[in-house]
């Protein structure tokens, strides 16, 4: 059966308004989740760490079911079950909430390892400086911890941003689903599909080239800047 | 909550056929890995850069656009697949992609010297590979790919968006007759983390198999 | 096929070889006669390790040309012109090198036995019975038969040392090259593998070379040493000659840098 190879050049660029919109709300999203998911992360990180042991022991039980479960469920179950308890956030926010909850569980443990490589030594001496908790982590931790941690943290980024088309299925309109509307108006969907999947290969492509060389800045191995 | 017991047997379908899905990609995954890593690591020039660009596009791409293209779109192109092919193909070439890099990383790991003593033995390439390189990075490629196993079980929910009735599908099917959105989705993620854990345990029995015959216990030899 | 007794075993003949921007040496002239036994003498970084590991096909040169047993190593002969070495060409020369490494890079998820049979069996096309009764008898001859079903880490450094060497002769090679075998060595376990390469040198047929700092060894074992520095050979001569009577003033001060710290 001959292939048949049909690219219509003028029907693919009068798709591009409507989904450079769609890539609009895909970047709200993306960058909106991922803020979320760098605050919680720290926070289940710090639980973890310094909480009571109950409390501790529960934020590792979450943050495993947060893993091991695919984020879609996790979606479509937040957008059904705030309705029922009475708060009724816009999808996007709903979406917002779920890239940040799902991706926060993959963050934590980037922070716990980041937190971890910190020798003792340095948490002693802060002690014995009698610098309290917070300025500990300010000025002593956090400054030695986070700058091996950016490289894997940017290819979660990334993987965000992969995942954001997964809002479609809670009617959020990024930018597959821009794809999808306009591939059902006009019966072709190769040319937007395609043109999506083309728009997240190349931003992604770029992503990685600055992560390696963000990695290359700020490699783990003695965890300072050469 | 009783309004989901007389739906718990259509959970359960989706739930097998999830689970059927969950292992042809993962075959096919296993064996695009092993063919792009191994190539790339130690094939002919052009095929080294025909497995790099099928690694850098299917990493690089979202999972839901891959899926929708082959299902979509390919029927454009004079192919058509039925959603459950579409599925496996999307996952198994997907998560194969980074199957591909972890393979290639444990080769690249192993100690130089193993390479310049097959070398001064006289191995040519293939033989290097096959006999002393690769059978030194299995045991390092496990738990990385058991991961990657995970990741394609979660992966395995989009199938829902492409018409196949698994798991994810059937739990928003009986949400919405039932509307006991708790129990439903609380039952499936149940159902999700015990295959995670079902496939984590798996893993774990690969892992001591192989290192039984290949293990090399963690010091300079 | 052998060569008329007058042929060098090894040549290097004007070679330059080159890491990046660092050249090593250039227009380099070595010869080793057949059956020879060579000590490569000097500060690290004077070329004599990377000699062998290009004997061992495991760099490239430059420039120049390499001969072992008269035949081009690193080159093939293509209608009476010299062009760079196919695989099937580097596969057939490097079966007739053998190398000991400082590392001893044993194939650690293999046995001591499998070791030793590999590369006859795959390599050379060996039978398996046969491979394996050789490889015993090298076994033997390092004093080692009894640990054929052991796993190198197992084995103390000395041992594993000498499971290479007799892994190495298990190929039959006609040279045999030593880089630096003890110096990743415990001192009290250096003498049983010197030992080793002492018999070899007086049983076997054997063209040997030697790198190593342990000078006192160079003299008991070497026919000529060479002293190597800065990518040149700086004097070489019999042992009696370069170790006791060194002509230049570099010999001179190596030698007593050396000693001063024995």
């Amino acid at each position: 059966m001959p292939v048949e190879l049909s690219w219509d050049w003028g029907y693919a660029v009068s798709c591009l308004p409507a989904l450079l919109r769609g890539l609009g709300v895909t970047l709200q999203a993306m960058l909106a989740g991922y803020a979320l998911a760098l605050g919680l992360g720290l926070v289940w990180a710090l639980l973890r760490r310094a909480a009571p042991a109950p409390v501790a022991r529960a934020t590792v039980g979450f943050i495993e079911l947060v893993r091991s479960t695919p984020l879609l469920v996790q979606l479509y179950a937040l957008y059904f079950l705030l309705p029922e308890v009475g708060v009724s956030p816009s999808a996007l926010t709903v979406g917002i909430l779920g890239l940040g909850l799902h991706y926060s569980a993959y963050l934590s443990e980037v922070y716990r390892a980041g937190l971890d490589a910190v020798p003792r030594e340095q948490w002693e001496a802060a002690r014995a400086l009698s610098l309290g908790a917070p300025r500990t982590y300010r000025s002593v931790v956090l400054p030695q911890a986070v700058p091996p941690m950016i490289p894997v943290m940017g290819n979660y980024l990334v993987s965000l941003l992969k995942d954001t088309p997964l809002l479609s299925a809670i009617t959020v309109v990024e930018m597959l689903h821009r794809a999808k509307i306009q591939g059902s108006e006009s019966f072709r969907y190769v040319e937007p599909v395609t043109l999506v999947g083309v728009a997240f290969l190349v931003i992604s492509l770029a992503a990685g080239g600055v992560i390696r060389r963000a990695e290359a800045r700020w490699s783990s191995v003695e965890g300072h800047p050469r | 909550m009783k309004a989901v017991l007389p739906y718990l047997s259509q959970i359960l379908e989706g739930l097998l056929t999830t689970v059927e899905i969950t292992a042809a990609s993962i075959l096919l995954a296993v064996v695009m890995a092993l063919a792009a890593g191994l190539l790339r690591s130690a094939g002919p020039v052009p095929f080294r850069q025909i497995a790099a660009v099928y690694v850098e596009v299917f990493r690089g791409s979202s999972l839901l656009v891959q899926m929708f293209w082959i299902y979509f779109v390919l029927p454009a192109f004079g192919l058509q697949l039925s959603a459950f092919a579409a599925g496996v193909l999307t996952l198994g070439l997907n998560v194969g992609a980074y199957g591909a890099e972890v393979v290639r990383g444990a080769i690249l790991a192993v100690p130089r010297g193993q390479i310049e003593a097959a070398v001064a033995l006289g191995f040519p390439p293939a033989t290097r590979l096959r006999r002393i390189l690769f059978p030194q990075a299995l045991p390092r490629m496990i738990p990385p790919l058991g991961n990657l196993a995970i990741e394609l079980l979660k992966g395995t929910a989009l199938v829902s968006l492409i018409t196949i009735h698994d798991l994810t599908f059937r739990a928003q099917m009986v949400r919405s007759v039932t509307l006991e959105t708790g129990v439903v989705f609380g039952l499936v993620l149940f159902l999700y983390l015990l295959l995670a854990l079902t496939i984590t345990g798996l893993v774990q029995v690969v892992e001591r198999r192989v290192r039984k015959s290949y293990g090399v216990p963690r010091h300079a030899g | 096929m052998t060569r008329p007794a007058g042929i060098p075993m090894i040549e290097f003949d004007g070679v330059t070889k080159r890491f990046g921007e660092t050249v090593i040496f250039e227009g380099f002239d070595f010869r080793v006669n057949r059956e020879e036994k060579l000590a490569l003498i000097g500060p690290s970084g004077s070329g004599k390790t990377t000699v062998l590991r290009i004997l061992m096909t495991l760099e490239p040169i430059q420039d120049g040309v390499v001969r072992l047993d008269g035949e081009p190593l690193l080159h093939e002969e293509k209608n009476g012109v010299l062009v760079p070495a196919g695989k099937a060409h580097l596969t057939r020369m490097r079966q007739r090198v053998g190398m000991v490494f400082q590392q001893f890079n044993l194939f650690p998820h293999m046995t001591v036995l499998r070791n030793l049979t590999e590369a006859p069996i795959h390599v050379q096309g060996m039978g398996k019975e046969e491979a394996r009764e050789e490889a015993m008898r090298l076994l033997d001859m390092v004093g080692l038969a009894g640990r054929a079903k052991a796993r190198p880490h197992e084995l103390s450094g000395g041992q594993q040392q000498r499971v290479a060497i007799a892994r190495a002769l298990a190929m039959h090679p006609k040279v045999m090259l030593f880089d630096e075998p003890t110096s990743a060595l415990d001192p009290e376990l250096v003498g049983e593998v010197l030992g080793v390469i002492d018999v070899l040198r007086q049983e076997r047929d054997l063209t040997m070379l030697l790198v190593t700092h342990e000078i006192w060894f160079a003299e008991r074992f070497a026919d000529r040493i060479c002293f190597f520095d800065k990518g040149r050979i700086i004097e070489e001569g019999t042992p009696e000659e370069l170790l006791h009577h060194p002509r230049e003033k570099r010999t001179r001060e190596f030698l007593r840098a050396i000693m001063d710290h024995t």
